[in-house]
Protein backbone atom coordinates (compact mmCIF):
# COMPACT_ATOMS: atom_id res chain seq x y z
CA UNK A 1 0.00 0.00 0.00
CA UNK A 2 2.93 2.40 1.30
CA UNK A 3 4.55 1.45 -2.02
CA UNK A 4 2.17 2.87 -4.73
CA UNK A 5 2.24 6.21 -2.69
CA UNK A 6 6.29 6.24 -2.62
CA UNK A 7 5.54 5.06 -6.63
CA UNK A 8 3.28 8.38 -7.09
CA UNK A 9 6.17 10.65 -5.12
CA UNK A 10 8.29 9.75 -7.17
CA UNK A 11 7.24 9.63 -10.61
CA UNK A 12 5.67 13.08 -9.48
CA UNK A 13 9.22 14.14 -8.79
CA UNK A 14 10.95 13.10 -11.80
CA UNK A 15 8.29 14.56 -13.95
CA UNK A 16 8.84 17.99 -12.15
CA UNK A 17 12.18 17.93 -13.08
CA UNK A 18 11.60 17.22 -16.66
CA UNK A 19 8.96 20.05 -17.48
CA UNK A 20 11.50 22.60 -15.66
CA UNK A 21 14.35 21.33 -17.86
CA UNK A 22 12.41 21.34 -20.83
CA UNK A 23 11.29 24.99 -19.55
CA UNK A 24 15.15 25.97 -19.47
CA UNK A 25 15.71 24.68 -23.01
CA UNK A 26 14.70 28.62 -23.97
CA UNK A 27 16.56 29.72 -21.65
CA UNK A 28 19.33 27.64 -22.60
CA UNK A 29 18.59 27.88 -26.40
CA UNK A 30 18.74 31.97 -26.19
CA UNK A 31 21.85 31.60 -23.41
CA UNK A 32 24.07 29.48 -25.75
CA UNK A 33 23.87 32.05 -28.70
CA UNK A 34 24.33 34.93 -26.69
CA UNK A 35 27.48 33.31 -25.15
CA UNK A 36 28.63 32.43 -29.01
CA UNK A 37 28.04 36.23 -29.97
CA UNK A 38 30.14 37.62 -27.20
CA UNK A 39 33.12 38.09 -29.49
CA UNK A 40 31.70 39.97 -32.16
CA UNK A 41 29.55 42.01 -29.51
CA UNK A 42 32.78 42.41 -27.80
CA UNK A 43 34.46 43.80 -30.68
CA UNK A 44 31.49 45.88 -31.98
CA UNK A 45 29.03 48.00 -30.46
CA UNK A 46 25.62 47.12 -30.69
CA UNK A 47 25.03 49.95 -32.40
CA UNK A 48 27.45 49.58 -35.29
CA UNK A 49 26.30 46.35 -35.63
CA UNK A 50 23.11 46.75 -36.71
CA UNK A 51 23.04 50.18 -38.56
CA UNK A 52 26.66 49.37 -40.86
CA UNK A 53 25.97 47.53 -44.11
CA UNK A 54 29.56 46.53 -44.60
CA UNK A 55 29.37 42.79 -44.97
CA UNK A 56 33.38 41.65 -45.26
CA UNK A 57 33.95 38.50 -43.32
CA UNK A 58 37.37 38.61 -44.52
CA UNK A 59 38.13 41.42 -43.27
CA UNK A 60 36.19 41.45 -40.08
CA UNK A 61 33.61 43.51 -41.09
CA UNK A 62 30.26 42.32 -39.81
CA UNK A 63 27.34 45.31 -40.71
CA UNK A 64 23.77 43.39 -40.55
CA UNK A 65 21.65 46.67 -42.10
CA UNK A 66 20.90 44.97 -45.38
CA UNK A 67 20.18 41.77 -43.82
CA UNK A 68 17.59 43.38 -41.64
CA UNK A 69 16.52 45.45 -44.04
CA UNK A 70 15.98 42.09 -46.28
CA UNK A 71 14.06 40.61 -43.68
CA UNK A 72 11.40 43.75 -42.95
CA UNK A 73 10.97 43.94 -46.33
CA UNK A 74 9.75 40.36 -47.03
CA UNK A 75 8.22 40.27 -43.94
CA UNK A 76 6.11 43.56 -44.55
CA UNK A 77 5.09 42.04 -48.15
CA UNK A 78 4.22 39.28 -46.88
CA UNK A 79 1.94 40.57 -43.97
CA UNK A 80 0.36 43.28 -46.23
CA UNK A 81 -0.26 40.63 -48.95
CA UNK A 82 -1.93 38.25 -46.34
CA UNK A 83 -3.98 40.34 -43.42
CA UNK A 84 -6.57 42.05 -45.40
CA UNK A 85 -7.19 38.37 -47.22
CA UNK A 86 -7.11 36.52 -44.27
CA UNK A 87 -9.12 39.30 -41.86
CA UNK A 88 -11.68 38.83 -44.99
CA UNK A 89 -11.81 35.27 -45.38
CA UNK A 90 -11.90 34.64 -41.39
CA UNK A 91 -15.10 36.47 -41.10
CA UNK A 92 -16.85 34.74 -44.35
CA UNK A 93 -16.00 31.31 -42.18
CA UNK A 94 -16.57 32.82 -38.97
CA UNK A 95 -20.19 34.82 -39.57
CA UNK A 96 -21.15 34.01 -43.11
CA UNK A 97 -20.85 30.42 -43.90
CA UNK A 98 -22.91 27.44 -43.38
CA UNK A 99 -21.26 25.44 -41.03
CA UNK A 100 -21.26 22.91 -43.88
CA UNK A 101 -19.07 24.84 -46.22
CA UNK A 102 -16.82 25.71 -42.78
CA UNK A 103 -16.46 22.47 -42.64
CA UNK A 104 -14.88 21.90 -46.07
CA UNK A 105 -12.99 25.07 -46.13
CA UNK A 106 -11.04 24.83 -42.24
CA UNK A 107 -9.34 21.30 -43.51
CA UNK A 108 -8.10 22.94 -47.07
CA UNK A 109 -6.75 25.69 -44.67
CA UNK A 110 -5.00 23.23 -42.16
CA UNK A 111 -3.42 21.26 -45.16
CA UNK A 112 -1.82 24.43 -46.00
CA UNK A 113 0.05 24.59 -42.57
CA UNK A 114 1.01 21.36 -43.22
CA UNK A 115 3.45 21.42 -46.36
CA UNK A 116 7.06 21.84 -46.50
CA UNK A 117 8.64 25.17 -46.21
CA UNK A 118 10.94 23.46 -49.12
CA UNK A 119 7.61 22.88 -50.78
CA UNK A 120 6.84 26.29 -51.03
CA UNK A 121 10.10 27.37 -52.25
CA UNK A 122 9.85 25.02 -55.30
CA UNK A 123 6.26 25.99 -55.90
CA UNK A 124 7.76 30.01 -55.73
CA UNK A 125 10.36 28.85 -57.48
CA UNK A 126 8.27 27.41 -60.51
CA UNK A 127 5.50 30.06 -60.42
CA UNK A 128 6.07 33.10 -58.65
CA UNK A 129 9.62 33.95 -59.29
CA UNK A 130 8.82 33.40 -63.16
CA UNK A 131 4.97 35.69 -62.97
CA UNK A 132 6.91 38.55 -61.43
CA UNK A 133 9.76 38.31 -64.47
CA UNK A 134 7.75 37.91 -67.03
CA UNK A 135 4.07 39.77 -66.14
CA UNK A 136 4.88 42.59 -63.27
CA UNK A 137 8.27 43.45 -63.06
CA UNK A 138 8.51 44.82 -66.79
CA UNK A 139 5.94 47.35 -66.20
CA UNK A 140 8.46 49.06 -63.80
CA UNK A 141 11.70 48.10 -64.29
CA UNK A 142 14.00 48.25 -66.78
CA UNK A 143 16.18 45.40 -65.71
CA UNK A 144 13.14 42.83 -64.26
CA UNK A 145 14.32 39.88 -62.08
CA UNK A 146 12.12 37.09 -60.66
CA UNK A 147 13.87 36.49 -57.75
CA UNK A 148 13.18 39.50 -55.43
CA UNK A 149 11.83 40.38 -52.18
CA UNK A 150 8.50 40.77 -53.69
CA UNK A 151 8.74 36.87 -54.53
CA UNK A 152 9.84 36.07 -51.08
CA UNK A 153 7.19 38.10 -49.75
CA UNK A 154 4.47 36.87 -51.52
CA UNK A 155 5.57 32.84 -50.78
CA UNK A 156 5.79 33.75 -47.36
CA UNK A 157 2.21 35.05 -47.54
CA UNK A 158 0.50 32.49 -48.75
CA UNK A 159 2.14 30.25 -45.76
CA UNK A 160 1.45 32.25 -42.80
CA UNK A 161 -2.40 32.33 -44.27
CA UNK A 162 -3.18 29.16 -42.40
CA UNK A 163 -1.37 30.45 -38.70
CA UNK A 164 -3.45 33.69 -39.26
CA UNK A 165 -6.37 32.21 -40.04
CA UNK A 166 -6.69 30.04 -36.99
CA UNK A 167 -5.67 32.71 -34.68
CA UNK A 168 -8.31 34.81 -36.38
CA UNK A 169 -10.99 32.22 -35.79
CA UNK A 170 -9.95 31.94 -32.49
CA UNK A 171 -10.34 34.80 -31.12
CA UNK A 172 -13.48 36.03 -33.01
CA UNK A 173 -15.40 33.20 -31.38
CA UNK A 174 -14.30 34.34 -27.98
CA UNK A 175 -17.01 37.29 -28.18
CA UNK A 176 -20.29 36.30 -27.17
CA UNK A 177 -23.27 35.42 -29.64
CA UNK A 178 -25.34 37.90 -27.12
CA UNK A 179 -23.24 40.98 -28.85
CA UNK A 180 -24.16 39.75 -32.40
CA UNK A 181 -27.62 39.21 -31.77
CA UNK A 182 -28.17 42.68 -29.92
CA UNK A 183 -26.69 44.56 -32.79
CA UNK A 184 -29.12 42.65 -35.45
CA UNK A 185 -32.01 42.66 -33.56
CA UNK A 186 -31.58 46.51 -33.27
CA UNK A 187 -31.68 46.50 -37.20
CA UNK A 188 -27.97 46.47 -38.09
CA UNK A 189 -27.01 44.47 -41.48
CA UNK A 190 -24.68 41.72 -40.72
CA UNK A 191 -21.42 43.58 -42.28
CA UNK A 192 -22.53 46.16 -39.52
CA UNK A 193 -22.56 43.84 -36.67
CA UNK A 194 -19.08 42.98 -37.77
CA UNK A 195 -18.24 46.06 -38.26
CA UNK A 196 -19.07 47.90 -35.19
CA UNK A 197 -19.27 44.61 -32.69
CA UNK A 198 -17.26 41.84 -34.27
CA UNK A 199 -13.92 43.76 -35.15
CA UNK A 200 -14.37 46.32 -32.17
CA UNK A 201 -14.37 43.75 -29.34
CA UNK A 202 -11.66 41.70 -30.93
CA UNK A 203 -9.83 43.87 -32.37
CA UNK A 204 -6.33 43.31 -29.41
CA UNK A 205 -6.68 39.40 -30.02
CA UNK A 206 -6.66 40.44 -33.64
CA UNK A 207 -3.22 42.63 -33.29
CA UNK A 208 -1.56 40.21 -31.17
CA UNK A 209 -2.35 37.02 -33.88
CA UNK A 210 -1.01 39.76 -36.62
CA UNK A 211 2.32 40.25 -33.71
CA UNK A 212 2.65 36.27 -33.93
CA UNK A 213 2.06 35.95 -37.73
CA UNK A 214 4.84 38.89 -37.90
CA UNK A 215 7.44 36.86 -35.68
CA UNK A 216 6.67 33.40 -38.03
CA UNK A 217 7.22 35.34 -41.14
CA UNK A 218 10.73 36.75 -39.23
CA UNK A 219 11.82 33.35 -39.14
CA UNK A 220 11.23 31.48 -42.05
CA UNK A 221 14.07 30.28 -43.92
CA UNK A 222 14.35 27.76 -46.50
CA UNK A 223 10.94 29.46 -48.67
CA UNK A 224 12.30 32.82 -48.87
CA UNK A 225 16.12 31.80 -49.53
CA UNK A 226 15.29 30.33 -52.50
CA UNK A 227 13.38 33.24 -54.37
CA UNK A 228 15.07 35.79 -52.79
CA UNK A 229 18.34 36.41 -54.38
CA UNK A 230 20.33 36.44 -51.43
CA UNK A 231 22.21 39.51 -52.46
CA UNK A 232 23.42 41.75 -50.14
CA UNK A 233 22.11 44.72 -50.96
CA UNK A 234 19.32 47.52 -48.95
CA UNK A 235 16.42 46.85 -50.93
CA UNK A 236 15.16 49.85 -52.88
CA UNK A 237 11.90 48.64 -54.39
CA UNK A 238 9.87 45.31 -54.12
CA UNK A 239 11.61 44.11 -57.54
CA UNK A 240 15.27 44.15 -55.40
CA UNK A 241 16.76 41.25 -54.54
CA UNK A 242 17.19 40.81 -50.81
CA UNK A 243 19.15 39.10 -48.14
CA UNK A 244 16.66 37.96 -44.81
CA UNK A 245 18.60 37.07 -41.51
CA UNK A 246 17.49 33.53 -41.50
CA UNK A 247 18.89 32.96 -45.24
CA UNK A 248 22.14 34.32 -44.16
CA UNK A 249 22.44 31.86 -41.79
CA UNK A 250 21.16 29.22 -43.64
CA UNK A 251 23.96 30.09 -47.00
CA UNK A 252 26.89 30.28 -44.87
CA UNK A 253 27.13 27.70 -42.73
CA UNK A 254 29.36 25.85 -44.26
CA UNK A 255 32.08 28.82 -44.30
CA UNK A 256 31.14 29.55 -40.56
CA UNK A 257 33.97 27.62 -39.02
CA UNK A 258 36.60 29.13 -41.17
CA UNK A 259 37.32 31.56 -38.87
CA UNK A 260 35.87 32.19 -35.36
CA UNK A 261 34.83 35.19 -35.77
CA UNK A 262 32.38 34.35 -39.28
CA UNK A 263 31.20 31.94 -36.60
CA UNK A 264 30.18 34.32 -33.95
CA UNK A 265 28.57 36.51 -36.47
CA UNK A 266 26.33 34.20 -37.78
CA UNK A 267 25.20 32.95 -34.46
CA UNK A 268 24.72 36.55 -33.19
CA UNK A 269 22.25 36.92 -36.29
CA UNK A 270 20.79 33.74 -34.77
CA UNK A 271 20.34 35.03 -31.63
CA UNK A 272 18.82 38.59 -32.51
CA UNK A 273 16.05 36.36 -34.48
CA UNK A 274 15.98 34.29 -30.68
CA UNK A 275 15.25 37.63 -29.09
CA UNK A 276 13.05 39.32 -31.21
CA UNK A 277 10.93 36.20 -31.97
CA UNK A 278 11.03 35.52 -28.02
CA UNK A 279 9.42 39.26 -27.03
CA UNK A 280 6.50 39.02 -29.75
CA UNK A 281 5.82 35.39 -29.19
CA UNK A 282 5.64 36.05 -25.42
CA UNK A 283 3.77 39.62 -25.07
CA UNK A 284 0.94 37.99 -28.17
CA UNK A 285 0.31 35.01 -26.47
CA UNK A 286 -0.21 36.47 -22.81
CA UNK A 287 -2.89 39.04 -24.52
CA UNK A 288 -4.17 35.82 -26.66
CA UNK A 289 -4.09 33.66 -23.10
CA UNK A 290 -6.55 36.54 -21.69
CA UNK A 291 -8.58 36.40 -24.20
CA UNK A 292 -9.22 32.52 -24.55
CA UNK A 293 -9.12 32.16 -20.64
CA UNK A 294 -13.13 34.39 -21.01
CA UNK A 295 -14.26 32.16 -22.97
CA UNK A 296 -13.94 29.72 -20.95
CA UNK B 1 -30.91 52.66 -46.30
CA UNK B 2 -30.07 51.38 -49.81
CA UNK B 3 -26.70 52.03 -49.11
CA UNK B 4 -26.04 49.70 -45.99
CA UNK B 5 -27.54 47.01 -48.62
CA UNK B 6 -25.34 47.85 -51.25
CA UNK B 7 -22.05 48.07 -48.41
CA UNK B 8 -23.53 44.53 -47.37
CA UNK B 9 -23.15 42.79 -50.85
CA UNK B 10 -19.88 44.53 -51.63
CA UNK B 11 -18.08 43.44 -48.55
CA UNK B 12 -19.75 39.45 -48.91
CA UNK B 13 -18.46 39.63 -52.25
CA UNK B 14 -15.04 40.52 -51.16
CA UNK B 15 -14.85 38.31 -48.45
CA UNK B 16 -15.96 35.12 -50.71
CA UNK B 17 -13.34 36.45 -53.31
CA UNK B 18 -10.84 36.31 -50.54
CA UNK B 19 -11.54 32.74 -49.39
CA UNK B 20 -11.44 31.70 -52.97
CA UNK B 21 -7.87 33.02 -52.99
CA UNK B 22 -6.83 31.27 -50.17
CA UNK B 23 -8.18 28.05 -50.69
CA UNK B 24 -6.98 27.95 -54.40
CA UNK B 25 -3.75 28.67 -53.30
CA UNK B 26 -3.63 25.58 -51.14
CA UNK B 27 -4.86 23.54 -55.18
CA UNK B 28 -1.94 25.95 -57.39
CA UNK B 29 1.20 24.34 -54.95
CA UNK B 30 -0.34 21.27 -54.93
CA UNK B 31 -1.14 21.30 -58.59
CA UNK B 32 2.30 22.93 -59.70
CA UNK B 33 4.56 20.58 -57.63
CA UNK B 34 2.10 17.44 -59.33
CA UNK B 35 2.77 18.26 -62.73
CA UNK B 36 6.27 19.32 -62.81
CA UNK B 37 7.15 16.55 -60.17
CA UNK B 38 4.93 13.57 -61.92
CA UNK B 39 7.38 13.20 -65.35
CA UNK B 40 10.05 12.75 -63.19
CA UNK B 41 9.08 10.15 -60.71
CA UNK B 42 10.11 6.74 -61.47
CA UNK B 43 10.52 3.57 -59.78
CA UNK B 44 14.68 3.76 -59.64
CA UNK B 45 14.62 6.93 -57.84
CA UNK B 46 12.29 5.27 -55.52
CA UNK B 47 14.38 2.64 -55.20
CA UNK B 48 18.45 3.36 -55.94
CA UNK B 49 20.88 5.39 -54.20
CA UNK B 50 23.02 8.32 -56.28
CA UNK B 51 25.75 7.01 -58.61
CA UNK B 52 29.00 9.24 -58.20
CA UNK B 53 28.03 11.85 -61.20
CA UNK B 54 24.33 11.75 -59.95
CA UNK B 55 24.05 15.52 -59.58
CA UNK B 56 25.73 15.92 -63.16
CA UNK B 57 22.58 14.20 -64.28
CA UNK B 58 23.52 10.55 -63.81
CA UNK B 59 21.80 7.46 -62.64
CA UNK B 60 20.61 6.97 -59.35
CA UNK B 61 17.43 7.71 -57.42
CA UNK B 62 17.15 9.46 -53.40
CA UNK B 63 16.59 6.04 -51.93
CA UNK B 64 19.40 7.79 -49.08
CA UNK B 65 17.18 10.60 -48.25
CA UNK B 66 13.91 8.76 -48.18
CA UNK B 67 16.02 6.51 -45.43
CA UNK B 68 18.01 9.28 -43.80
CA UNK B 69 14.12 11.62 -43.42
CA UNK B 70 12.36 8.14 -42.01
CA UNK B 71 14.98 7.54 -39.64
CA UNK B 72 15.45 11.38 -38.83
CA UNK B 73 11.59 11.66 -38.06
CA UNK B 74 11.21 8.52 -36.95
CA UNK B 75 13.70 8.77 -33.68
CA UNK B 76 13.13 11.92 -33.19
CA UNK B 77 9.49 11.30 -32.82
CA UNK B 78 10.18 8.81 -30.23
CA UNK B 79 12.61 10.89 -28.71
CA UNK B 80 10.41 14.00 -28.07
CA UNK B 81 6.93 11.61 -26.95
CA UNK B 82 9.42 10.50 -24.40
CA UNK B 83 9.65 13.31 -23.06
CA UNK B 84 6.66 15.50 -23.98
CA UNK B 85 4.16 12.86 -22.50
CA UNK B 86 5.27 13.25 -18.82
CA UNK B 87 5.01 17.07 -19.04
CA UNK B 88 1.73 16.67 -20.43
CA UNK B 89 0.72 14.33 -17.44
CA UNK B 90 2.42 16.57 -14.74
CA UNK B 91 0.94 19.85 -15.85
CA UNK B 92 -2.50 17.99 -16.27
CA UNK B 93 -2.68 15.59 -13.42
CA UNK B 94 0.37 16.47 -10.53
CA UNK B 95 -1.05 20.16 -10.92
CA UNK B 96 -3.63 22.03 -10.47
CA UNK B 97 -6.05 23.55 -13.11
CA UNK B 98 -4.99 27.23 -12.47
CA UNK B 99 -1.50 26.47 -10.88
CA UNK B 100 1.14 29.30 -12.12
CA UNK B 101 3.54 26.42 -12.98
CA UNK B 102 1.46 24.97 -15.40
CA UNK B 103 0.46 28.44 -16.93
CA UNK B 104 4.30 29.24 -17.58
CA UNK B 105 5.30 25.51 -18.81
CA UNK B 106 2.08 26.16 -21.32
CA UNK B 107 3.20 29.93 -22.07
CA UNK B 108 7.21 28.69 -21.93
CA UNK B 109 5.84 26.18 -24.88
CA UNK B 110 4.00 28.45 -26.79
CA UNK B 111 7.01 30.71 -27.23
CA UNK B 112 9.07 27.62 -28.31
CA UNK B 113 6.53 26.73 -30.97
CA UNK B 114 6.94 30.07 -32.43
CA UNK B 115 10.69 29.65 -32.60
CA UNK B 116 11.93 29.64 -36.46
CA UNK B 117 13.83 26.11 -37.18
CA UNK B 118 16.70 27.62 -38.01
CA UNK B 119 17.22 28.97 -34.66
CA UNK B 120 17.25 25.53 -33.29
CA UNK B 121 19.46 23.96 -36.38
CA UNK B 122 21.92 26.70 -35.59
CA UNK B 123 21.66 26.21 -31.49
CA UNK B 124 21.77 22.21 -32.36
CA UNK B 125 24.82 23.36 -34.15
CA UNK B 126 26.48 24.89 -31.55
CA UNK B 127 25.65 22.33 -29.06
CA UNK B 128 27.06 19.42 -31.26
CA UNK B 129 30.50 21.29 -31.16
CA UNK B 130 30.57 21.88 -27.78
CA UNK B 131 29.94 17.86 -27.59
CA UNK B 132 32.45 17.51 -30.08
CA UNK B 133 29.80 15.69 -32.52
CA UNK B 134 30.38 15.42 -36.20
CA UNK B 135 27.08 16.53 -38.59
CA UNK B 136 25.22 12.93 -38.46
CA UNK B 137 22.30 11.27 -38.12
CA UNK B 138 22.19 11.30 -34.23
CA UNK B 139 23.02 15.39 -34.83
CA UNK B 140 19.66 15.61 -36.89
CA UNK B 141 17.65 13.70 -34.87
CA UNK B 142 18.88 15.94 -31.47
CA UNK B 143 17.86 19.29 -33.66
CA UNK B 144 14.72 18.10 -35.10
CA UNK B 145 13.84 16.85 -31.62
CA UNK B 146 13.92 19.99 -29.84
CA UNK B 147 11.93 21.89 -32.71
CA UNK B 148 8.85 19.13 -32.56
CA UNK B 149 8.46 18.75 -28.47
CA UNK B 150 6.99 22.10 -28.34
CA UNK B 151 4.24 20.80 -31.33
CA UNK B 152 3.74 17.65 -29.21
CA UNK B 153 3.32 18.82 -25.78
CA UNK B 154 1.24 22.09 -27.06
CA UNK B 155 -1.15 19.47 -28.99
CA UNK B 156 -1.44 16.58 -26.42
CA UNK B 157 -2.14 19.30 -23.71
CA UNK B 158 -5.10 20.61 -25.66
CA UNK B 159 -6.57 16.99 -26.03
CA UNK B 160 -5.55 16.56 -22.45
CA UNK B 161 -7.29 19.37 -20.91
CA UNK B 162 -10.17 18.42 -23.26
CA UNK B 163 -10.93 15.56 -20.77
CA UNK B 164 -13.69 16.00 -18.08
CA UNK B 165 -12.98 16.01 -14.58
CA UNK B 166 -15.11 13.99 -13.71
CA UNK B 167 -13.19 11.07 -15.55
CA UNK B 168 -10.51 11.76 -12.91
CA UNK B 169 -12.97 12.12 -10.08
CA UNK B 170 -13.99 8.99 -10.64
CA UNK B 171 -10.56 7.40 -10.49
CA UNK B 172 -9.97 9.15 -7.49
CA UNK B 173 -12.96 8.03 -5.49
CA UNK B 174 -11.42 4.54 -6.53
CA UNK B 175 -8.51 5.39 -4.23
CA UNK B 176 -6.07 5.83 -7.30
CA UNK B 177 -2.97 7.81 -7.06
CA UNK B 178 -2.24 10.42 -9.10
CA UNK B 179 0.18 8.29 -10.87
CA UNK B 180 -2.51 5.38 -11.79
CA UNK B 181 -4.89 8.02 -12.43
CA UNK B 182 -2.37 9.01 -15.33
CA UNK B 183 -2.56 5.89 -17.29
CA UNK B 184 -6.40 6.24 -16.71
CA UNK B 185 -6.33 9.26 -18.40
CA UNK B 186 -3.61 8.01 -21.07
CA UNK B 187 -6.23 4.95 -22.48
CA UNK B 188 -8.72 7.68 -22.57
CA UNK B 189 -6.81 9.88 -24.75
CA UNK B 190 -5.09 7.53 -26.87
CA UNK B 191 -6.16 8.85 -30.19
CA UNK B 192 -5.13 12.28 -29.64
CA UNK B 193 -1.70 11.29 -28.65
CA UNK B 194 -1.67 9.40 -31.89
CA UNK B 195 -2.67 12.59 -33.83
CA UNK B 196 0.06 14.54 -31.93
CA UNK B 197 2.49 11.83 -33.35
CA UNK B 198 1.77 12.37 -36.64
CA UNK B 199 1.72 15.81 -36.89
CA UNK B 200 4.91 15.96 -35.15
CA UNK B 201 6.14 13.31 -37.32
CA UNK B 202 4.40 15.52 -40.76
CA UNK B 203 6.52 18.57 -39.67
CA UNK B 204 9.81 16.69 -38.66
CA UNK B 205 10.11 15.00 -41.89
CA UNK B 206 9.73 18.61 -43.87
CA UNK B 207 11.79 20.75 -42.13
CA UNK B 208 15.50 21.45 -43.87
CA UNK B 209 16.88 24.56 -41.78
CA UNK B 210 17.25 22.27 -38.41
CA UNK B 211 19.21 19.73 -40.40
CA UNK B 212 20.95 21.46 -43.01
CA UNK B 213 23.76 22.03 -40.30
CA UNK B 214 23.25 19.06 -38.12
CA UNK B 215 22.37 16.00 -40.62
CA UNK B 216 25.66 16.31 -42.26
CA UNK B 217 24.87 15.27 -46.16
CA UNK B 218 25.45 11.75 -47.87
CA UNK B 219 25.23 9.72 -50.68
CA UNK B 220 25.24 6.59 -49.08
CA UNK B 221 22.51 5.01 -46.48
CA UNK B 222 23.25 5.71 -42.98
CA UNK B 223 24.20 2.71 -40.98
CA UNK B 224 24.74 3.81 -37.64
CA UNK B 225 23.95 7.34 -35.67
CA UNK B 226 27.59 8.55 -35.85
CA UNK B 227 26.94 8.25 -40.15
CA UNK B 228 25.98 11.80 -41.51
CA UNK B 229 22.17 11.44 -43.67
CA UNK B 230 20.71 13.16 -46.07
CA UNK B 231 17.21 14.09 -46.01
CA UNK B 232 14.32 14.24 -48.59
CA UNK B 233 13.93 18.04 -48.09
CA UNK B 234 17.98 18.25 -48.07
CA UNK B 235 17.92 16.32 -51.34
CA UNK B 236 14.86 18.85 -53.09
CA UNK B 237 17.02 21.84 -52.07
CA UNK B 238 20.47 20.53 -53.19
CA UNK B 239 19.02 19.51 -56.63
CA UNK B 240 17.34 22.49 -57.54
CA UNK B 241 20.44 25.08 -56.96
CA UNK B 242 22.19 22.49 -59.54
CA UNK B 243 22.46 24.17 -63.10
CA UNK B 244 21.85 20.73 -65.20
CA UNK B 245 17.97 20.55 -65.91
CA UNK B 246 17.66 17.12 -65.33
CA UNK B 247 18.61 17.26 -61.89
CA UNK B 248 16.59 19.89 -61.28
CA UNK B 249 13.63 17.74 -62.80
CA UNK B 250 14.46 14.97 -59.81
CA UNK B 251 14.18 17.91 -57.40
CA UNK B 252 10.56 18.53 -58.45
CA UNK B 253 10.01 14.67 -58.31
CA UNK B 254 11.72 14.82 -54.95
CA UNK B 255 9.23 17.59 -53.58
CA UNK B 256 5.99 15.61 -55.31
CA UNK B 257 6.55 12.42 -53.12
CA UNK B 258 7.65 14.60 -50.13
CA UNK B 259 4.49 16.63 -50.52
CA UNK B 260 2.53 13.44 -50.91
CA UNK B 261 4.05 11.52 -47.53
CA UNK B 262 3.10 14.67 -45.80
CA UNK B 263 -0.34 15.45 -47.06
CA UNK B 264 -1.30 11.33 -46.08
CA UNK B 265 0.24 12.63 -42.67
CA UNK B 266 -1.70 15.27 -42.10
CA UNK B 267 -4.95 13.98 -43.74
CA UNK B 268 -4.65 10.58 -41.13
CA UNK B 269 -3.61 13.25 -38.37
CA UNK B 270 -7.02 14.85 -39.14
CA UNK B 271 -9.16 12.10 -39.67
CA UNK B 272 -7.69 10.56 -35.91
CA UNK B 273 -8.09 13.54 -34.22
CA UNK B 274 -11.87 13.38 -35.16
CA UNK B 275 -12.41 11.05 -33.00
CA UNK B 276 -10.23 12.09 -30.02
CA UNK B 277 -11.31 10.36 -27.02
CA UNK B 278 -11.28 6.66 -26.68
CA UNK B 279 -15.11 6.25 -25.30
CA UNK B 280 -17.23 9.60 -24.77
CA UNK B 281 -18.16 10.44 -21.29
Amino acid sequence: MKFRIVKDKIAGSTMLVLTILSVLLAVLVGWGLYYKSLPLLEKNTLWDLLSSSAWKPSKGQFGFFAFIMGTLWVTAIAVLLALPLCLLSSIFISEYAHPRLRKIIVPVVDLLSGIPPVVFGVWGVLMVVPFIENYVAPHFVAYPMGYSVLAGGIVLGVMIFPLIIALFLEVFSAVPREMRDASLSVGATKWQTVKFVLLKKSLPGLVASVVLAVSRAFGETIAVLMVCGSVAIVPQSVFDSGYPLPALIANNYGEMLSAPEYESALLFAAFLLFAIIFLFNAVSRIVLGRIKKRIE
Amino acid sequence: MKWKKIEEQFFKALMILSTVVIVASFFLIVGTIVSKGLPSLSWEMLSEIPTGDFYMGGEGGILNSIVGSLYIAAGSSLLALLISLPIVIYINVYLKKSSWMGNLTRLGYDVLFGMPSIVYGAFGFTLMIYLGMKASLLGGIIAVTLLIIPIMVRTMDEVVRSVPKELFEASYSLGATRYETAFVLLKQVAPGIFTAILLAFGRGIGDVASVMFTAGFSNDLPQSLQDPASTLPLAVFNQLSSPVEEVQARAYGAALILTIVVLLISISARMMSKRLSKNKI
